[in-house]
């Protein structure tokens, strides 16, 4: 047997696998975004496009990423430099970090509501302190800011240690040497991160930021929760097409179009944070 | 003004201590050799005095400065790691200019200084190559050439050339002891290999399971070893030894011969003597001949001396075969006595 066949040959199974669980589905999504009364046609995302929830849900989404991914990206880079200097404690504290990773989205909204809530904990606490004499709507149809700052809290806390696990485990591959060296040669701390833990970290961030950003684009629970439908978002209206509407054929374009940013955006970062091969570790 | 004191520096990693109070001044402008075995602690040494390491115990001053507590970035030292630690995302000139552009030199500067000690390590054409795309050899040279790019005060080589191959070494020390010399810096360099010390160095420093053992200049560690390490780890072959009896007071018998020797109550020591420090004659120690070894201007001949080896050697017109017997005769002038507890020179 050809040695050059045996990888494919090896990852045939879980080829098939995708094929069967992943494209076939993912096949006829795409057929119903395409089709209507058994042609083909563009007018799903036509009407996708053409409702006036569209725009909003587009904006709501980006600008919520937008907000988000960048912050996470800093507190995890933060909270990754402070795991990887402890020496010891090390994991303890990174399963303390990684807590809200256990937790559903839903869940997290759920837990975020009872915070934000006309007889939650920050009202309760509020009025305790004299702050306040009698209930605030954060969450009300009117308060679009709060709603938007509770939903971006509330994904700040749950998805920013899976960014920080994943620099975690890239921060421990960075030979220590290149640290020593920088520090001999005149780097003080923040320039060693500028200068050789950031170009070194490439590979992880990509990593990092590319899942960040997906799961970004496809909030949902949290938003559900804590919002309604006050804060549209992509997902949301996905759900409303298909479930609300009961029009299968938009939503599976709508589903589409997330795929199509979602990879688009995918592209951009394998492309920006590209390490070129002679420069890897 | 660089001067170098290391003030009883001690070293532990948990259980094992890996240097034992180390006491060592470096002049000014000096070309210090740490010499020793693998596993010695010269690089421990080494990273104690750039900062890369905190001394169990122990002071450590640069130019009139205590610097134990400062983090190595104010030493104003420039060190050449033994794993090289060349920056893999920057180019090998950027590898260079690294230190230049922390201290924010101005860009013509930068490229003066990285042309120029590019130059001098023979890499001025890979410098536009990643790490990844360099040989052993060329990548010790970046690590070389980073060092002197920033014309420290100080500099730590950690076995800088022992990636070379043997021409390539022997150019390169040279030209790295003119630059240092010129450039007036203090230098400490690590090496386990005696023939670049010898070449290099205006003080050796002889350690062994982290302890200096002596430190003096090359032909003094030579000549006069203060103790049998010394001897038995420095010149190729090594020292011989063999154990004297005591006859009478300052007067000692070596496998046959009676020779004068140091006062001493014990009642055994050790005689040592170099190869070549020896003759044949009709008159010395009794030696079976082993093995000849021809090596053109001198022929080294192994021996037996009462149940030890001894190695000799002679000059290539010397008649010998397997089997003879020899009478080597030891110089007087440079037989060294040594204490067999202490190990000492006595
Ligand atoms: N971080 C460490 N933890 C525990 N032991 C260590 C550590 N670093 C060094 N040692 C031990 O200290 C001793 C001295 O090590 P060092 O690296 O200084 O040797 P060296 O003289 O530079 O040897 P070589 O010539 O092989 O480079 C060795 O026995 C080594 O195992
Ligand atoms: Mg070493």
């Amino acid at each position: 047997m050809h040695g050059k066949a045996l990888p494919y040959l090896l990852l045939m199974p879980a080829t098939l696998f995708l094929c069967v669980f992943f494209l076939y589905p993912f096949a006829l999504v795409a057929f119903e975004a395409f089709t209507r009364d058994g042609g083909f046609t563009l007018d799903n995302f036509r009407t996708m496009a053409g409702s006036w929830k569209f725009p909003v849900t587009v904006r709501n989404t980006l600008l919520l990423s937008a907000i988000v991914v960048p912050i996470q990206l800093v507190m995890a880079l933060l909270m990754a430099t402070m795991v990887s200097r402890l020496e010891t404690g090390r994991s303890t504290a990174l399963y303390i970090f990684a807590i809200p990773l256990g937790i559903s989205d839903l869940a997290a909204g759920l837990i975020w509501l009872a915070i934000f809530d006309q007889s939650g904990f920050l009202n309760t606490l509020l009025s305790n302190l004299g702050v306040i004499d009698r209930p605030v709507m954060f969450l009300g149809y009117q308060s679009k800011l709060t709603i938007f700052i509770a939903v971006a809290l509330a994904e700040i806390w749950r998805a920013t240690a899976i960014m920080m696990v994943i620099l975690v485990a890239g921060m421990g591959l960075i030979p220590r040497e290149y640290y020593e060296a920088a520090e001999v040669f005149g780097a003080s701390p923040w320039k060693r991160f500028i200068k050789i833990t950031l170009p070194l970290l490439r590979p992880s961030l990509q990593t990092a930021i590319i899942l960040r950003v997906i799961l970004a684009f496809e909030v949902f629970a949290v938003v559900a929760a804590l919002g309604g439908t006050n804060l549209p978002v992509l997902m949301g209206e996905t759900y409303n097409w298909q479930f609300t509407l009961q029009d299968r054929n938009v939503a599976a374009a709508m589903a589409l179009f997330i795929l199509a940013i979602s990879i688009g955006f995918t592209l951009f970062f394998l492309r920006v944070l590209r390490v070129p091969k002679e420069a890897r570790i | 003004m660089a001067e170098i004191v290391i003030k009883q520096v001690a070293k532990r990693f948990g259980g094992f201590t890996a240097l034992h109070s180390i006491d060592l001044t470096i002049t000014d402008q000096e070309f210090m050799v740490l010499l020793g075995a693998s596993g010695c602690g010269k690089t421990t040494l080494l990273r104690i005095v750039a900062g890369l390491e905190t001394p169990s115990q122990g002071e450590v001053w640069i130019g009139g400065r205590r610097v134990d507590h400062l983090p190595p970035r104010d030493r104003g030292i420039a060190m050449v790691f033994q794993n090289y630690a060349v920056f893999p995302h920057l180019t090998v000139f950027e590898n260079i200019a690294f230190g230049l552009r922390m201290k924010k030199l101005p860009q013509q500067e930068v490229d003066g200084r990285v042309n120029r000690t590019a130059e001098l390590m023979h890499i001025e054409q890979l410098l536009k190559r990643y790490s990844g795309q360099l040989s052993g050899g060329q990548r010790q040279r970046v690590a070389v050439a980073r060092a002197l790019a920033m014309e420290p005060d100080v500099i730590l080589m950690d076995e800088p050339l022992s990636n070379l191959d043997a021409l390539l070494r022997l150019e390169m020390r040279a030209e790295l002891k003119g630059v240092l010399a010129a450039s007036k810096t203090t230098t400490i360099y690590v090496t386990h290999d005696q023939v670049e010390a010898m070449s290099l160095a205006d003080r050796i420093a002889v350690m062994h399971q982290g302890r200096i053992v002596q430190a003096a200049s090359p032909v003094e560690v030579y000549r006069n070893p203060a103790a049998r390490f010394v001897g038995s780890f420095i010149g190729n072959p090594p020292m011989n030894f063999i154990p004297a009896t005591k006859t009478a007071n300052g007067s000692w018998t070596v496998a046959g011969l009676t020779l004068p020797g140091p006062k001493s109550d014990k009642q055994t020591i050790e005689f040592a003597i170099r190869p070549e420090d020896v003759d044949a004659g009709n008159e010395g120690i009794n030696a079976t001949v082993r093995v000849v070894e021809p090596l053109g201007p001198h022929t080294l001949v192994t021996c037996d001396v009462e149940g030890g080896l001894f190695r000799a050697i002679l000059e290539s017109n010397a008649a010998v075969a397997v089997g003879d017997h020899l009478r080597l005769a030891p110089k007087p002038d440079r037989i060294r006595w040594f204490d067999p507890e202490t190990t000492n020179a006595l």
